[in-house]
């Protein structure tokens, strides 16, 4: 788990012990030693990541321009912009935002309670219960472009299958799955739960195997019915794993893009444009790159207060009841 | 889905049948809801274009394999783009293994100064989301003049710090004593690493490389700004661009879909119980 890894001290050398009667030429060698080990990875950490976020928070204070050669410092400019109601990208930028907030809402708790039904029932005696499983994680490896390709086409709304399936059962055949609000929402979360569905369900399940049968027994010796034993055996002994998938489902959501881009285009309007997609194409189609690298900023900011507040949230729930 | 907790039964009543029915056939639904749509994909792209918008849900008639005909010889080289996504996939995913296993290893073993700033950055970068480094590394690999080249999709991508993080977990976890015994019999650093570290390790290392593979993979919003030519693309921005190109021609575009998938779908069965092990036990354990 990410969460209790990040607590952990660093671990106690334990070649200690060896000589040590000259200490300071030793350690250097060891030292030495040890970057040698590390430079392969620091080389490129410090490249593509330290370097990109420094440059990123700088370029965000700029008038970053690609066409110039000589960029002036102005200051907190580019974030009053995106706070100042009328300016010229804030009103995109948060109907962007607002965007991604909808499908964070509308995605997440699909995305956390069909996997751990499907991982509770595949984790009872079943027959083929390794080949369910198979199945439900095999959309995953497709990847996002498959994904829609498949199904851009079931949900168009003159030749997709499932118009066509559901005026045949005599519902309406004209619903705007791709086209139109709210449906878009519907289809975004539903095509988002088919080809992620089996990620979730894989980590619940392997949560769910590391519950000791013996609490479920003493539960039912004490009377416990399948909802009791649930809530009092099931979902605490599921906490560290599900701190682990809300967090990494609600990051997952908000960076979303693909699906967008894909499905609906960011439509109809711009009501389907995700914060993600219009960072990317303000920064790298608009050339609009110093307001482009403050958005990315602001939506760091946003993500690492509910990650803050996820991980509060669940640890209270953990010490609570317990205590 | 009452007796859905996992209690073991000993007598099973007709109750507990029921119940087992009921929970048979919700897997089933859900199973056929996650196949179908992959099915009639295939189903389709057998199909002329005027069958596929005229009968949407009945078997190709006539069989066809226009669809597969045109994709080979129109102007979208899929199977380079197929080509293009394993080789940058695997790149990526040696070059991850080779340095965040050495650097893991100094992390893990090794007493160095400066060890609890490094690992304190790499732990501090983990929170950051990727669109942060967009339009930075974006600017850094047009510099290097690797847009529209491999190295554009693999290098910057195997920067990160989950594979160092994960692997110093493990490492972290393995017992010193067959190290020390390496040790005590004159092996350096660089040995135990290579000959006792490494092989003790091997599970890791296979998950690591199984996730990573993936995520190079489904990579989307990367390649389709830094490719630029169609011979250059993987499959993920290819495919976006093949719905482009053939918007109502329904056979070629699930063609398309076909292609991109089996083969991942066949590695997939083949290696299915190391992945899926893999995806869930880097999540619990890690």
């Amino acid at each position: 788990m990410a969460s209790s890894a990040l607590v952990t001290p660093a671990a106690p050398v334990t070649t200690a012990g060896r000589g040590g009667r000259r200490p300071r030429p030793r350690t250097r060698r060891k030292t030495l030693t040890a970057y040698l080990f590390l430079a392969p990875f620091l080389i490129l950490f410090l490249t593509f990541v330290v370097a990109p976020a420094v440059f990123g928070l700088w370029i965000s204070v700029t008038d970053w321009s690609p066409f110039r050669d000589v960029q002036h410092f102005v200051g907190l400019q580019n974030y009053i912009n995106l706070f100042t109601p009328g300016s010229i990208n804030s009103g995109d930028f948060w109907r962007a935002m607002g965007a991604t907030g909808i499908f964070v809402v509308a995605s997440v708790p699909f995305l956390l309670v069909v996997p751990l039904l499907v991982a509770i029932l595949l984790n009872r005696k079943i027959r083929a219960a390794t080949a369910f499983r198979t199945i439900f994680f095999a959309p995953y490896v497709l990847g996002v472009a498959v994904v829609g390709l498949i199904w851009g086409y079931i949900l168009d709304t003159q030749s997709g299958i499932l118009n066509r399936l559901l005026e045949l059962v005599g519902i309406r055949g004209d619903i705007p799955w791709l086209v139109d609000v709210p449906w878009v929402w519907v289809s975004l979360v539903g095509v988002t739960v088919w080809w992620t569905m089996g990620l979730n369900t894989v980590i619940f399940l392997a949560g769910l195997k590391g519950i000791n049968t013996d609490l479920y027994e003493a539960a039912a010796i004490d009377g416990a019915g399948a909802v009791r034993s649930f809530f009092s055996v099931t979902l605490p002994g599921l906490r560290p794993v599900m701190l682990f998938i809300t967090t990494t489902t609600v990051l997952a959501s908000a960076n979303m893009f693909g699906q967008s881009y894909l499905l609906t285009n960011g439509g109809p309007g711009n009501a389907t444009r995700t914060a993600i997609m219009y960072i990317s194409d303000q920064g790298l189609s608009q050339n609009n790159m110093a307001g482009a690298s403050a958005m990315s900023y602001i939506l760091f900011a946003f993500l690492a207060v509910i990650s803050i507040i996820n991980f509060r949230v669940q640890r209270e729930r953990q010490e609570g009841p317990a205590a | 889905m009452t007796a859905a907790t996992g209690i073991p039964h000993r007598r099973p009543s007709s109750r507990r049948v029921t119940s087992a029915t009921v929970l048979y056939i919700v897997l089933i639904v859900l199973a056929l809801i996650i196949v179908l749509p992959l099915l009639w994909t295939l189903i389709t792209s057998f199909k002329t274009d005027a069958d596929a918008v005229r009968n949407p849900y009945s078997l190709p008639s006539p069989f066809s394999i226009d669809a597969y005909r045109t994709l080979a010889s129109g102007q979208q080289p899929i199977l380079l783009w197929l080509w293009n996504s394993f080789a940058a996939a695997s790149l990526q995913t040696i070059l991850i293994l080779v340095t965040a296993s050495m650097g893991a290893y100094a992390l893990a073993r090794l007493d160095f100064a400066g060890k609890k700033l490094v690992f304190g950055v790499i732990i501090a970068t983990l929170l950051v989301p990727p669109v942060v480094f967009l339009i930075p590394n974006y600017l850094i690999v047009q510099n290097f003049g690797w847009l529209d080249t491999i190295l554009a999709i693999t290098v910057p991508g195997a920067a990160g710090a989950f594979g160092i993080f994960f692997l110093r977990q493990f490492f972290v976890g393995l017992p010193v004593e067959i190290e020390e015994a390496a040790r005590i019999d004159g092996a350096g650093d660089f040995r135990i690493f290579l000959q006792v570290v490494l092989p003790l390790a091997r599970p890791a290392l296979a998950t690591l490389a199984v996730l990573s593979f993936l995520n190079n993979w489904n990579d989307f919003l990367w390649p389709v700004y830094v490719l630029l030519s169609p011979e250059n693309m993987t499959l993920q921005p290819g495919l976006a661009m093949l719905q482009g190109a053939y918007r109502t021609h329904f056979a070629i575009v699930m063609a398309g879909a076909v292609v991109a998938s089996v083969p991942v779908l066949i590695l997939f069965g083949v290696a299915q119980r190391q992945i899926v092990d893999s995806v869930a036990g880097a999540a619990v354990k890690g």
